[in-house]
């Protein structure tokens, strides 16, 4: 075969393949049309059942759509749980997660912030940051149950606190410290270590550098971070009722040592009496709760606006 | 010369204040340590308790879990049996959805959208799992129940379904995070040689950050594992050894959740099964986190 045979026949083959190419091309442009559409599809979908899911408990708990009767009434946030739907109310419930969120942010912040500060102010390169590190990444994956688990362990039984607000207060903590830590720290980081230096260039200490420098300027972040922690800490169900939450509360709790329910676990209940007026109380109960969290992330929304970093 | 550390204090009682705040900030940290050992020791110290009453051979063998019965059977299968299914539905949905809607956010729509879309998409994750069984039972069940007559009340597919919905911004959140993190110059690369957006999506860019789409996918995994709430009041409480997802199941989460409500004396035997359950059910979740830990160390691709 001569050198020009072989040029032709590839030169053939070339057009061909070119040939084929062109023809294919619309098909090829087609392929990323049809994902653009099913991209849309897949978030159209998620966001459209967050739609059906709020209007559905919307119309649950006041009628508003199918014309039945409204649950979300004066006596739904001024009644205790009754046996009887109709003087069934959230009070216990309102206020227990109140509390208990209240003290949960007392033990998590302080927690969460200072070891923040440690990690990103003081440690050093050494076994026991990394172990930390280790601990607080893996701590974030493990299941909310468990932790209730630990709860039921420690707090409840070897710390005695018994199935009490503390109990659950120090569980939820626990739970929240790493996002806190988290949060915190990528706030810190984001302060230029120069504005360290120049603190540390007019004589501060480290600790006054921290406090006069770093926090004021990464405040925000580690505000937005724990109200978001918060956010989760306010629908959590489990842990809480694996410590031992009770389901029925007719009154409002005393002290630190006495028992309690929260909003999820009213709702959890409300929902597992096989009763359509209880389950119509229950989509009441999510819509407060859906409230709340919704202010709660509006304001961080807010507070990330309000302190954007401006260098 | 020696070198003066400016941000020690010259003061001697400030400098014990210092170091006082200093150890406070070192046992902050060592929380998250003390947090890790409360709860391995916790369910390693009843997980013994209940192996010393219940044989470990009866516990990885029998098919039957009715440890509140009479008639007391401790085989774990059927649990894990119930976890594993109702998790792998979530997946049948959270996995396509989510890659797709992570491909179209990285690679196909402009900033504007994807700075709106994925902020919404993350409040489906924020949304309590509380709410989302109850959606589950009350809308989802009675409605799939017009096309499947002989689906239960309580039934894994429809807890399944849900779960899945609340892990797709899990997955197209990290699996973006994954897709935007492979360089440009891949892109103009692929592109200089004549691909098509959907090609260099699909065949430069997915393969190129493989490691992390699939971390996000076991991620997603493990949470529906640990996932509580949505299978305790959707799933139905019937410990059985089935795969069939129209009938009651029980999940380990879902058992824990049943003892938890009713009264369990301390030390109990029935006690003792949350701890055993809950240490299996920690088992699971702390391999698949290694797992997707792991991989993206091993699959990273690096181009530096």
């Amino acid at each position: 075969m001569s050198a020009q045979e072989q040029l032709g026949v590839k030169a053939q083959t070339v057009e061909t393949n070119v040939d084929r190419g062109s023809g294919n091309l619309k098909w090829r442009h087609f392929k990323g049309k049809i994902l653009t559409v099913l991209g849309w599809f897949s978030i159209v979908f998620g966001l459209g059942m967050l739609l059906v899911l709020i209007l559905d408990v919307v119309n649950k708990a006041t009628g508003i759509f199918s014309g039945g009767t409204n649950w979300l009434t004066w006596e739904f946030f001024n009644n205790f749980d009754s046996r009887f739907p109709a003087r069934a109310g959230a009070k216990a419930a309102i206020y227990g997660t109140l509390y208990t969120i209240t003290l949960t942010i007392l033990f998590a912040f302080p927690l969460g912030v200072a070891a923040a500060i440690y990690l990103e102010e003081y440690a050093k390169d050494n076994w026991f940051t990394r172990l930390v590190e280790i601990n607080i990444s893996n701590l974030a994956a493990v299941p909310s149950i468990i932790y209730g688990l630990l709860g039921l362990q420690v707090f409840v039984r070897w710390f005695a606190f018994g199935r009490s607000i503390l109990a659950g207060a120090l569980t939820l903590a626990l739970l929240v410290v790493p996002i806190i830590i988290v949060a915190s720290r990528e706030s810190i980081r984001a302060v230029p270590s120069s504005l360290r230096q120049a603190s540390y260039a007019l004589g501060a200490t480290r600790w006054q550098t921290v406090w006069h420098v770093v926090l004021p300027q990464s405040i925000g972040g580690i505000l937005t971070g724990s109200i978001l922690a918060v956010s989760r800490a306010i629908g959590e169900t489990a842990p809480l009722i694996t410590i031992g939450a009770l389901t029925f509360v007719p009154f409002l709790p005393r002290n630190l040592f006495d028992v309690f329910t929260v909003l999820p676990i009213q709702i959890f209940n409300w929902t597992s009496r096989p009763n359509d007026d209880f389950r119509a109380l229950a989509a009441a109960g999510i819509l407060v709760l859906l409230t709340i969290l919704l202010t709660i992330n509006a304001l961080a929304i807010y507070l990330r606006n309000r302190y954007q970093k401006r260098y | 010369m020696a070198v003066t550390d400016l941000r020690k204090p010259i003061n001697p009682v400030r400098a014990i204040g210092e170091r006082i705040i200093q150890i406070a900030l070192l046992l902050a940290a060592a929380v998250s340590i003390f947090t890790t050992a409360g709860i391995v020791f916790s369910l390693i110290f009843e997980t013994i308790a209940f192996f010393s009453e219940v044989s470990i051979i009866e516990f990885l063998t029998d098919t039957e879990w009715t440890p509140l019965f009479a008639n007391q059977r401790f085989g774990i299968w059927p649990l894990v049996s119930a976890t594993v299914l109702t998790s792998a539905i979530a997946m049948v949905v959270a996995v396509p959805l989510g890659l797709i809607a992570a491909i179209f956010l990285s690679e196909f729509a402009d900033d504007r959208v994807r700075r709106t879309v994925k902020p919404l998409l993350e409040i489906l994750a924020g949304i309590p799992t509380v709410v989302y069984g109850y959606f589950a039972l009350t809308f989802l069940t009675p409605l799939l129940r017009n096309f499947i007559p002989t689906l239960s009340i309580f039934n894994s597919l429809s807890a399944g379904l849900i779960m899945g919905v609340m892990l797709i911004p899990i997955v197209a959140s990290l699996s973006e995070d994954a897709l935007s993190a492979v360089p440009n110059s891949l892109r103009e690369a692929a592109y200089g040689l004549g691909s098509t957006r959907f090609e260099v999506a699909v065949h430069v860019i997915f393969p190129a950050a493989i490691s992390g789409v699939i971390a996000s996918i076991v991620l997603a995994f493990s949470r529906a594992v640990g996932e509580t709430m949505i299978v305790a009041i959707a799933a139905g409480q019937n410990p059985r050894l089935t795969f069939d997802p129209t009938v009651p199941v029980m999940t380990m989460t879902s058992y824990i959740v049943q003892v938890s409500l009713g009264d369990t004396p301390y030390g109990s035997l029935s006690y003792h099964t949350l701890y055993a359950v809950g240490f299996t059910l920690f088992l699971f979740t702390f391999v698949l986190n290694i797992f997707s830990y792991w991989m993206v160390r091993k699959f990273r691709e690096v181009y530096d």
